[in-house]
């Protein structure tokens, strides 16, 4: 057992690093949930996707670098210690590519994955419905058989990025007769066909990053259908680790935020307030934990010849226990922030570097409820891991 | 980087199990608790057989000289399965102090222990006329051991059954002698008052050797913690799949799934730090403080939430001492407070971080803007 960076991941890691401290903007760019900010980091992307660096864990033939899932964790390290902007094709790059790569065509990953690299195309999830949140399974919209294609029909919403992206995937019930899980088919349609109409929701924090979708009888070729039709649960779930675990918050977010949290603290913490000193403590050694659970997770794929995008590490029990341990992190150390700040937290107009802190607080309220609730989760462990009784 | 165990590793932390499952620990616990040590000792003579007693004992000694990862394993095991007696100390801090080099262990050789329990306790080492080579001993499980390190560790665990008691104190390390003994909420536990006899290092001397030695005592106590906890965790299980109440069994109910599933994430992810420690703390790393204290934060916690909760899920039979329950409940109690407060790890790791320590009160900051706060770092 080690922990030490042999010459080729350290080289990889200072080639990052340099790559990024030469090019990541020095202002932080406008919000994405801005059509100038969304334009913006559109434009970063492309950027990133030209060094090879959009998506370092595809195989080099879809643009990115064939990186192994240690490298990709050093990769995300780097980035979120230069303060990296937000990925604005998330959803896509760590969703619906690594479902593409399971179970999609050659056809399907030749065409759409170039252009999701570069940000040409930017991807948004469309899974809950107004009826079907927690309980996915419940939905409704409907995919019904056409001449070389299907039509969709019914209504997708907290779609997140829908707004301004141009592309969207979900789950679509194409047998009518067949309930909950089966009959259900994985779909890929554009945000701009005819028949969708989307209706921009605003957030906690003001700014419409989700959306709702509404779909008209929306026509899709059979060739953006993902795996067999009325298959599309076992390949949603298949792929679902991607979206809680690992690849949606990568460790390298929280170490970085920790790292910043331990600055502030020598900046404005009061020396003689040791509940608050213990918190910031609390805050770095559960992002190391969650780092070092991402080296283990890694050394593990290594051993057994996964990679990332093979779906090493993201068992769907494993993806839970991290998706509820990031999300009540990420709310622990932005709120222990916040309690830093004093009263100066309630202003919207701090400016940087403290201001973000309070972005990233209404972001990280999200954290819970987003991407499978941690009560959800909670009782996925328990029944799949610790083997309660359903 | 290869952040697994070996198969080796895997297969010694399995025969540990199964060693330890077999011996019933829950009544050589009780034995000993009632004062009866004997089948304690036994489960110890088992430890020593498979190897676990001489594990930090440099070969050279007549130990194994393995690594801090193999510790934990054992640690992780020996807290599973609620052994009493002083483990951290034995198998860990103090194995670590006698194997400095600034820590002049040919003078334990003309000691004198009065009082004591003396060698052969447990038969694994024949006592002859011959001063003892007190690593060998100890790495033959031959005595057990003991030490204090005031102020933050005033007491020395079980030093009624610890051949060799140590006291690192301000003014140096020292052979010691125990005298007022306390019970500690572990009833397999004491805590006893003692009083340096003889001389073994000064204080300066000896001051990286006694961090390093309770650098080892807190990372196995820590996997002890863990693994105590994974115990707790077990039990609860089984008690919420077994256990019926309004017709089904009290593990169906979301409240008590989620209460398990928080338990099992503090656990899982308390274990890599102890990892991460080992493995700086054999590479003599210089941040190997900070990792021991984050282990030894997040073990702490996840054992004390394991130990809560296992009392909650079981409901009243959880709370008596006729049930096992109570031997795990009652470690975690014991040796959370013990190697060192949260307060004083949170503290460790925190200053680890910054360098630069805060010096603006709080009524200066509120009337400061932020940009000039910059100016009032304390590094200069």
């Amino acid at each position: 057992m080690n922990l030490d960076l042999d010459p080729g991941l350290q080289q990889f890691r200072d080639e990052v690093a340099g790559w990024l401290a030469a090019h990541v903007p020095a202002a932080p760019l406008p919000s994405v949930d801005t059509a100038e900010g969304f334009a913006q980091h559109r434009e970063w992307e492309a950027r990133l996707a030209n060094a090879r660096l959009a998506a370092v864990s595809w195989p080099a033939r879809y643009g990115g670098c064939d990186a192994s899932l240690l490298e990709w964790l050093i990769f995300e390290e780097e980035y979120h210690a230069a303060n990296g902007p937000i990925r604005v094709g998330q959803n896509g790059l760590f969703v619906l590519a690594p479902t593409l790569l399971a179970h999609g065509t050659e056809e399907q990953r030749e065409r759409i994955l170039p252009p999701m690299a570069r940000a040409d195309d930017v991807w948004a999830q469309a899974w809950s419905e107004p009826g079907a949140g927690s309980d996915l399974a419940a939905l409704r919209s409907r995919a019904v058989r056409t001449d070389g294609g299907w039509l969709l029909s019914g209504a997708k919403t907290w779609s997140s990025r829908a707004v301004f992206a141009d592309r969207a995937f979900g789950l679509f019930r194409s047998d009518p007769a067949a309930e909950r899980h089966r009959g259900l088919t994985y779909l890929m349609f554009d945000l701009r066909a005819e028949g969708v109409t989307v209706r921009p929701i605003a957030q906690l924090d003001g700014e419409a990053g989700f959306a709702e979708i509404f779909l008209d009888e929306v026509f899709v070729p059979d060739g953006d259908v993902i795996g067999e039709p009325g298959d599309g649960w076992r390949i949603a779930m298949s792929s679902a680790g991607h979206e809680r675990g690992l690849s949606l918050r990568s460790p390298g977010r929280f170490m970085a935020a920790a790292e910043r949290l331990a600055d502030l603290w020598v900046r404005a913490g009061d020396p003689a307030d040791a509940a608050l000193a213990g918190r910031v403590a609390d805050a770095w050694i559960a992002a190391r934990a969650y780092q070092l659970h991402g080296y283990r997770i890694a050394s593990q794929a290594a051993s057994a010849g996964r990679g990332p995008s093979a779906g090493g590490g993201f068992a769907g029990a494993e993806s839970s226990l991290g998706k509820v341990y990031w999300s009540d992190l990420d709310i622990a150390l932005h709120q222990t922030a916040l309690d830093l700040l004093g009263t100066r937290a309630e202003l919207r107009d701090l400016g940087q570097p403290d201001g973000r802190w309070l972005d990233g607080y209404l972001f990280a309220l999200a954290g819970p409820i987003y991407a499978g609730t941690n009560e959800i989760q909670r009782s996925v462990i328990a029944e799949r891991v610790l083997g309660l009784p359903r | 980087m290869d952040f697994t165990l070996s198969g080796e590793q895997e297969q010694f932390a399995a025969a540990l199990h199964d060693m330890l499952a077999d011996a019933d620990v829950p009544a050589a616990a009780r034995s000993w608790a009632a004062g009866d040590h004997g089948p304690g000792l036994d489960v110890w003579r088992g430890l020593a057989a498979a190897g676990v007693t001489a594990l930090m004992v440099p070969e050279e000694h007549g130990g194994l000289g393995a690594s801090a990862v193999d510790l934990v394993i054992a640690c992780e095991e020996i807290g599973h399965h609620a052994v009493p007696g002083p483990a951290a100390e034995s198998l860990a801090a103090v194995p670590a102090l006698l194997s400095a080099p600034a820590v002049d262990i040919s003078r334990l050789r003309y000691a004198q222990l009065p009082g004591l329990p003396q060698f052969s306790r447990t038969g694994t080492v024949k006592s002859g006329g011959e001063p003892a080579d007190w690593p060998a001993r100890l790495a033959a499980g031959d005595p057990l051991a003991t030490l204090a390190a005031p102020p933050a560790m005033p007491y020395a665990a079980d030093a009624d059954i610890a051949g060799l008691v140590l006291l690192a104190d301000p003014d140096g390390l020292w052979l010691a002698e125990p005298g007022t003994s306390h019970p500690s909420v572990d009833a397999t536990r004491t805590l006893s008052e003692i009083t340096g006899t003889l001389k073994l290092g000064d204080s300066l001397a000896i001051a990286t050797a006694v961090a390093r030695a309770l650098d080892f005592g807190a990372l196995a106590s820590a996997a002890q913690l863990l693994g105590a906890g994974r115990a707790l965790l077990t039990a609860s299980v089984c008690h919420a799949r077994e256990r019926v109440q309004f017709g089904q069994p009290v593990g169906s109910f979301q409240a008590v799934k989620h209460q398990l599933a928080d338990v099992l994430i503090g656990l899982e992810f308390a274990r890599p730090l102890v990892f991460a420690a080992a493995v700086a703390l054999a590479a003599h790393s210089p941040s190997a403080g900070r990792d021991v204290s984050a282990a030894r934060v997040a073990c702490a916690d996840a054992a004390r939430r394991a130990a809560r909760t296992a009392l909650q899920v079981h409901g009243a039979i959880g709370y008596t001492a006729e049930h096992d329950l109570v031997l795990w409940l009652t470690k975690v109690q014991a040796l959370a407070p013990a190697w060192g407060s949260q307060a004083y790890h949170r503290a460790r790791v925190l200053a680890s971080l910054t360098p630069c320590t805060p010096r603006i009160s709080r009524t200066d900051r509120t009337s400061q803007p932020a940009s000039t706060t910059d100016d009032s770092r304390a590094c200069g």
